[in-house]
Parts: structure tokens; C-alpha cells; sequence
């Protein structure tokens, strides 16, 4: 193994095709690695990136195609038959265990022995060190997964794949759990391994980065290969073209607001976080009906709680919510949402879906019991059906059909979901926090169209977004947040970055109180 | 009756020595149960298993005259009934709760009607061989603890030497390693290169193997006959001690020690015509301690993580 040349072809995959029920997963792609290169694999999510990698690494059977590494025409059955062939993944969903320790996980499978039987900790332990020196990746083997941060569990699976004599990495998404520092320090690994003459595969559908860090992009939309680019010859808008197949627009196009009466007031609300500990101090804010009010500001600053006393999960301990000049204070979900205040929530997986149910269920979560859904003591499942297929043809949900498991959608997909159920219940007002978290770009532009098509039917709008760039697009008033504090409003019109940015940091405005 | 120091010294060497033995089954089914467990099954039917263990040795010794040889098809007959276990939850991914209280219902119909129609007999199969009583030379000389496992059937011992191998095996060996990850995170050790289906097979039938040892010591070591429902519920029990020891052949092995020793207060209490407390109330101790040892840990201890949920490679 490694005997390959620089730039010679270490890994080609030809014509794989891969069927899931209802879904075409991948459709005769091509894909082909160089020795010592990094190479993005882009595309949106549910375009079938992880499935053409994980066809690689034996996890699935391709229904049809050849694999090709070193050269030498292979079939991969099974993990084990990836290892020895030098390909070594790390899984978005890391594939390593809280209760062990740094090195049980690294030696696992391969593990050192004393007498063929007995588990050599001690030679585990150094032969981590030893790895993880010669790659410059500092871990401490004795620590526990549970104990480390996120990127340090990160490093642990390079080095898992590396210490299988990994010729061929694969990356799966793997800068969404990271923060941005965590990110460049991983990327400084990646052209650390590149040096050292491994291919990497990097799987990804943020552009930025893949414009950073890759040499060759390979981009998939749809189960199929559209474009395989040099990086260096080509801009990011063009890569998003071929992510989405057509022109994509990074900017929100919107008209001037057209603001009416108000819809949401709050009144000096105060709240307590988890720890009981104070997190909104005192808010007072006004969002009208036809406009979208933004909420700036860094995680934590009690922008999830405040959404929480909105829409009934938390109680205000004083102060006044008033929808329409009713006063809704600690409300109870339901009541609320009878009253028309909807909530895409943060959490979209604790919140926002029941997982377990399929798409048509989830669809009318909020809804089962009136009608036309419930008819005298039973399930109208005929109705559901029907509304559940109305919302997946105008919101354009990817799902194989409305009894699909709504946890087996890809995060857009079920972003889409909660989207359509919410925003056709007819609201007053509209509560979205972190709306296109962990989504790609046409889901992202998808949502945000949706929620200026809500402002423009005079709908009232409160985003909480932790991305300014979000904020920055979609709001038409800017509020930001710092220490459970509103410490300022600025028409977006007036806003900058580095303003806002202050803000945030509490160097400007009102400061505590 | 006075409580002497005399008395009181034989009073408390009555109940140790009745809680080793009461002990003895309850420990190999949950150092089973352990296993199993820790692989990510969860086998609630160990009880069926035991209750097969105990038909078969006795079915055995009757033909053969020979106990050792129906103490070790005991433990393949549990083996074998765990195998229809782990059929149903590791290659069909059936409910593992389900699949177990199924085993347990098969395993009483199965022996009763065996009973019948082997034995021709309700309720008790007639006398058979069992094991003969072991004695330790050093360890029956020495006082009070002489008196207290100095002599007593072999799968006592057994038992002991069954929990000291199964620690090593579970946190010394690379098997263990490789069982433990199979119960907390299957889809790691899939990818790490390791058979989770092969290894879960293998705990399930271990467990099935120790669970009929127990029925074995039920029938050929204490008794020497096969009664209907004879598991008696020490299976269930078992799987409490599989909990309260938090997962561990040791600490299951204490567990069970306490349950037993309740169990056995319980007898002693009737033996010496304790009549304080009312004999019903006597009879519900031992079920009493084990539900406030499990109310007292509940929360506190946690399994492992995959356990109860079949290993399906993730879909699209």
C-alpha cells in the first residue's frame, strides 16, 4: 500500500448505483481520488454523498458499479475489507463509545494482546502516543470520549482510521459539530495528512469551505454526478449552480416592509433558564404585521428563553405578552397556537418533530383534533393523507411518500416539514429561531422565501437567529440581545455588521440594568 | 425461645449458610444475564431458561443416572432456548421483551407437558441422582466459616469460579472489550471491524448456558427432582441483580448474595418459629428488598447504552 505516485488515481468508483425504497440514492456515479489530494465531495443534503461513501466503506452493497483502488479491482463487503484496504471514514455521527477511554476506542477491532487473549492497555496506550505524535494530533489517550469536547472526539476518529494504516481518509460533514476555531485546526490537519502523502475525501455542502481546503471538487445533486472541477478554476457561485442546479441567490429578494398594526407587544418580561437563574431581564419589544423583526445576539444571551415564554414552554415570571392586544401571558401551547402564534422551533428534533411518526402525522401535530383530521372519537386518516400530500407538493418535501418516518428524512427535509405544517395554519405571528440551522443552501433559500412570503401576506415575524448573515438578510428591524437584555433596535436599513457586532458583545447601548 | 450469644451465633450461621446456596442459581443466571446485557440483548427470559435447565438435568439423571452429565445439559438446553432468543432479536430485530416473555410462556407449557408425557406425572417428577455434596479440606476446618460454605452441592463453587472468569473475561480480554462496545455503541464497533451479530449470539446463548446451570442447581443440586414453575420467578430476580450490580459479574454476584440473604432470613424466621411478623409478610421480604434495592439505584445506574435495540445499519 502507498506505492502509488503522487497525483496517480489511489480510488475509482465507476458507474455505482445504489436503490433505496422510493429513493434513488445513486445513480451511475463516477468518482475518482488522487494520491495526496483533497477532494470535496459537495452537494446538498439527501444528494447522496454519504451513500456513494459509505458504499466505499462497505457499509452498503451497490446495486451496480465497480470499485477500484490502488489500481486493483476490489469488492468491499464489509468495514473490515475497507480497513485492509487502506480506506478509513470518519462518520458524521461519530462511531465512538462515551464509556471508553480515548485509547479503548482507538484500539477496538485491532486491539494489542498478551497471550493472544488478554488486552494489552499498556502497549494500547503508547501506540496511540506514538501515532498521535507522528501526526502532530495531541490527544490524551486515558481520558474519557465523554469527557473531551467535540473536536477533541474528532481527532480521536482521524487518528482511529490513521492507526489502521488509513492510506485513503474520508470525511464525513465534518466541520457541522465544529466551532470556527475547531474548524481551521482541522483543517490545518487535513494539509498536515495532504503532506504526508494521504487522500482525503471531504464530504460537504459548505462552500466556503470547500473553496478553502479542497483541490478537486466533485459535485452531486440528485444520486448524480453533475461536474468534477479543479478548485482553483472555479468561484464559489459558480459551485452553487451545480450544487442546486440553478443560479442561487446567497441574497434574500425581498420588497420594503409594509407594516401594520401591532401584532406581538411584550412588556417588561421577565424569565428564569433551566438553572432557575434570571435569562430575561426585562424585555420590552413591538413586532408588527407585515414586517420581520430580527433578534441579533450570541448563543445564551436569553434568546431561547424568550421564545419559550412566547410560544407557552416557559413561564414569564412578571411583565405582559399581549397578541393582538389580548393578553397571552403564560399561555399554554395549545391555546396559543388556537389563538395563531406558530413556532419553528430551535431544536427541530426535540420540538419540532416527533420522529418516530411518519411525515403525515407530524403534518398535523397541532391540528389531529379538529376537523376535518378527527371525525366524532376517531382518526380521519383519509383527510390527513390528503393535507399531508398538499403540503409535500407546495412545500417540496423529499420524502418517498407522507408514511415515511419523519427520522429518516434528511435536516432539510424535515426543516421543510415543520415549515409547511406551521406557516399553513394561517398565523398572526410567526416565531422562527434558527429557522436554516444545519440546512444547505436550497433549504436555507427555501425557508427564508417562505418567511418573507408570510411577512408580505402581513403575517408578523420574530426570527432568533445566531447567524448575522441571516439576520442581516431577512430582518426589517434588527434587536439585539446580550445578557437577557434588549439593548437596542435599529431599522435594518441603518444597521452594520461592525455596529450589530458591537452590540453583541454589550460594548454598546443601554448595557445591564 | 432466648436470644444468648450462643443463640444468636447460630442463628446467624443458620442464615449464611442457607444464603449461599438460595444464592448459588440466582448468581450464574445473572452473571448470564450480564453478558447478555453488556452485548445489547436483553434477556427477560432467562426465567423460561432456567425453568428448561432444571427439566432437562432432571430428564437426564433419570435416564442416565448420571447428574453431571444432566448439570451440563441443563446448561446446553438453556443454550439452546437462548438460541431461539437471539434468532428472534438479533436476526429478526423482534422485540427483545416480547421474544423473552415468549420463551418463558413456551418454557412452562413445554415442561408441563413434558412432565406429563414423560413422566406421566403432574405437578413433580420422581426422584433422580444428584450431584453429590462437595467439601473443601482446608477451608470445612476452619470455624464459622467452616460451617458456612465448608461443604455444600458444586455448583456453589461452580458459581464463584463463574464470576471470577467472567470479570477477567469482561474487563481483561479483548472479548470483553469488544462486548461491551457491542452494547454501548454497535454501530462503532461495526465499524471498527467487529461482528456485533456474532458477538451478541454468543452472550445470548452464554447467558441461556448459565441460566440452565441454574435450573440444574435448582433440580440436581438442592433437590433432586423436577417440580412445575420451579424457576419460581429467579430469573426475574436474576435480571434485578443484573441491574443493582450495575452491569457487572461482581456486583451481580452481590446483588444476588443480598437477595439470597433475604430470602433465606425469610426461611430461617419460618425454621425457627419466629411468629412475630406474620408468615405472609415474612414470605414477601425477599421481593420487598429487591424492589427497594432496584427504587433506590433507579436513575442513578445506567445500562448500557444500545441494550434492547437490535443493530440495524443506518438507512439513507
Amino acid at each position: 500500500m502507498g506505492e502509488t505516485a503522487l497525483g496517480a488515481p489511489v480510488l475509482e468508483m465507476k458507474g455505482i448505483t445504489k436503490r433505496f425504497p422510493g429513493v434513488l440514492a445513486n445513480d451511475g456515479v463516477d468518482f475518482t481520488l488522487l494520491k495526496g489530494e483533497i477532494h470535496a465531495l459537495l452537494g446538498e443534503n439527501g444528494a447522496g454523498k454519504s451513500t456513494l461513501m459509505k458504499i466505499l466503506y462497505g457499509l452498503y452493497m451497490a446495486d451496480a458499479g465497480s470499485i477500484r483502488v490502488e489500481g486493483k479491482d476490489v469488492e468491499i463487503r464489509e468495514p473490515n475489507d475497507a480497513l485492509r484496504l487502506g480506506i478509513g471514514m470518519v462518520h458524521q455521527h461519530f462511531m465512538l463509545i462515551p464509556q471508553f477511554t480515548v485509547a479503548e476506542n482507538l484500539v477496538l477491532g485491532a486491539e494489542p494482546t498478551t497471550g493472544g487473549v488478554f488486552l494489552d492497555m499498556k502497549a494500547a496506550i503508547k501506540k496511540v502516543k506514538q501515532v498521535s505524535e507522528h501526526y502532530g494530533l495531541a490527544i490524551d489517550p486515558t481520558a474519557r470520549i465523554m469527557d473531551i469536547s467535540v473536536g477533541m472526539q474528532q481527532r480521536v476518529e482521524i487518528l482511529k482510521a490513521l492507526l489502521r494504516g488509513a492510506e485513503i481518509l474520508v470525511l464525513d460533514e465534518p466541520t457541522a459539530v465544529l466551532t470556527p476555531q475547531e474548524v481551521a485546526e482541522l483543517f490545518t490537519i487535513m494539509r498536515n495528512l495532504r503532506e504526508r502523502g494521504k487522500s482525503i475525501v471531504f464530504i460537504s455542502h459548505k462552500l466556503k469551505e470547500v473553496t478553502e481546503i479542497s483541490d478537486r471538487v466533485t459535485v452531486v445533486r440528485r444520486g448524480r454526478v453533475v461536474g468534477s472541477v479543479q478548485t482553483s478554476t472555479t468561484t464559489v457561485d459558480a459551485l452553487a449552480g451545480l450544487m442546486v442546479g440553478r443560479a442561487v441567490e446567497l441574497v434574500v429578494e425581498k420588497g420594503p416592509s409594509n407594516p401594520g398594526d401591532d401584532v406581538l407587544v411584550l412588556q417588561d418580561v421577565y424569565a428564569l433558564d433551566q438553572r432557575r437563574l434570571p435569562a430575561v431581564k426585562g424585555v420590552s419589544l413591538t413586532v408588527r404585521g407585515g414586517e420581520i423583526l430580527g433578534i441579533a445576539g450570541v448563543d445564551g444571551n436569553g434568546q431561547n428563553e424568550l421564545v419559550e415564554v412566547i410560544t407557552g414552554m416557559r413561564r414569564a415570571t412578571s411583565g405582559k405578552v399581549l397578541l393582538k392586544g389580548t393578553d397571552i401571558t403564560n399561555w399554554d401551547p395549545r391555546r396559543l397556537s388556537g389563538k395563531g402564534v406558530v413556532h419553528i422551533p430551535a431544536d427541530r428534533h426535540r420540538h419540532g418533530l416527533v420522529l418516530d411518526f411518519t411525515v403525515a402525522e407530524n403534518m398535523v401535530l397541532q391540528t389531529y383534533y379538529k376537523p376535518p383530521f378527527t371525525r366524532g372519537t376517531s382518526l380521519n386518516w383519509d383527510a390527513i393523507r390528503h393535507e399531508a400530500r398538499r403540503m409535500i407538493e407546495e412545500y417540496d418535501v423529499r420524502t418517498p411518500s407522507e408514511d415515511t418516518r419523519a427520522g429518516s428524512l434528511s435536516g432539510g427535509n424535515q426543516q421543510k416539514v415543520i415549515v409547511a405544517r406551521e406557516l399553513s395554519r394561517s398565523p398572526e405571528l410567526v416565531v422562527a429561531a434558527q429557522p436554516t440551522r444545519g440546512l444547505d443552501v436550497g433549504a436555507i433559500e427555501f425557508v427564508h422565501s417562505r418567511l418573507v412570503k408570510a411577512r408580505d401576506e402581513g403575517k408578523a415575524v420574530l426570527l432568533v437567529s445566531l447567524e448575522l448573515d441571516e439576520i442581516m438578510a431577512l430582518a426589517d428591524r434588527i434587536a439585539v440581545m446580550y445578557e437577557g437584555v434588549i439593548v437596542g433596535i435599529i431599522d435594518r436599513d441603518e444597521a452594520t455588521e461592525e455596529q450589530l457586532g458591537l452590540m453583541m458583545a454589550g460594548a454598546a447601548g443601554r448595557g445591564g440594568r | 425461645m432466648t436470644f444468648d450469644a450462643q443463640t444468636i451465633k447460630y442463628l446467624v450461621i443458620d442464615i449464611l449458610a442457607s444464603t449461599i446456596p438460595l444464592a448459588t442459581p440466582l448468581i450464574l443466571a445473572a452473571v448470564g444475564g450480564v453478558f447478555s446485557d453488556r452485548s445489547g440483548v436483553v434477556n427477560i427470559g432467562i426465567e423460561g431458561m432456567i425453568l428448561i435447565g432444571s427439566f432437562t438435568g432432571v430428564l437426564t439423571s433419570y435416564y442416565t443416572r448420571n447428574p453431571w452429565l444432566g448439570f451440563l445439559m441443563a446448561g446446553l438446553s438453556g443454550c439452546l432456548t437462548a438460541w431461539f432468543h437471539a434468532l428472534a432479536s438479533i436476526k429478526y430485530k423482534a422485540n427483545q421483551t416480547v421474544s423473552g416473555v415468549a420463551v418463558n410462556i413456551m418454557a412452562t407449557a413445554l415442561t408441563g407437558f413434558l412432565l406429563k408425557a414423560i413422566f406421566d406425572r403432574a405437578g413433580q417428577t420422581e426422584r433422580v441422582v444428584k450431584l453429590a455434596r462437595w467439601t473443601i479440606p482446608v477451608i470445612k476446618d476452619i470455624p464459622i466459616v467452616g460451617e458456612i460454605i465448608g461443604s455444600g452441592p458444586p455448583p456453589v463453587y461452580i458459581a464463584f469460579i463463574v464470576v471470577a472468569l467472567a470479570h477477567i473475561v469482561m474487563f481483561k480480554t479483548v472479548l470483553g472489550l469488544r462486548i461491551r462496545a457491542c452494547g454501548e455503541h454497535p454501530e462503532a464497533a461495526d465499524t471498527a471491524g467487529v461482528n456485533v451479530a456474532l458477538i451478541r449470539y454468543g452472550c445470548v446463548m452464554m447467558s441461556g448456558f448459565l441460566a440452565g446451570l441454574a435450573g440444574g442447581t435448582l433440580s440436581l443440586g438442592e433437590l433432586s427432582l423436577f417440580k412445575e414453575g420451579m424457576s419460581a420467578g429467579k430469573g426475574y430476580i436474576a435480571l434485578a441483580a443484573v441491574i443493582f450490580g450495575r452491569w457487572t459479574p461482581v456486583g451481580a454476584m452481590w446483588a444476588s448474595l443480598l437477595f439470597a440473604l433475604a430470602d433465606a432470613i425469610q426461611l430461617i424466621a419460618q425454621n425457627w418459629g419466629f411468629t412475630l411478623i406474620p408468615q405472609e409478610f415474612m414470605l414477601m421480604f425477599p421481593y420487598v428488598v429487591t424492589m427497594a434495592a432496584l427504587a433506590g439505584i433507579i436513575g442513578r445506574s445506567t445500562g448500557p447504552a444500545a441494550s434492547g435495540k437490535p443493530y440495524v445499519r443506518r438507512g439513507v
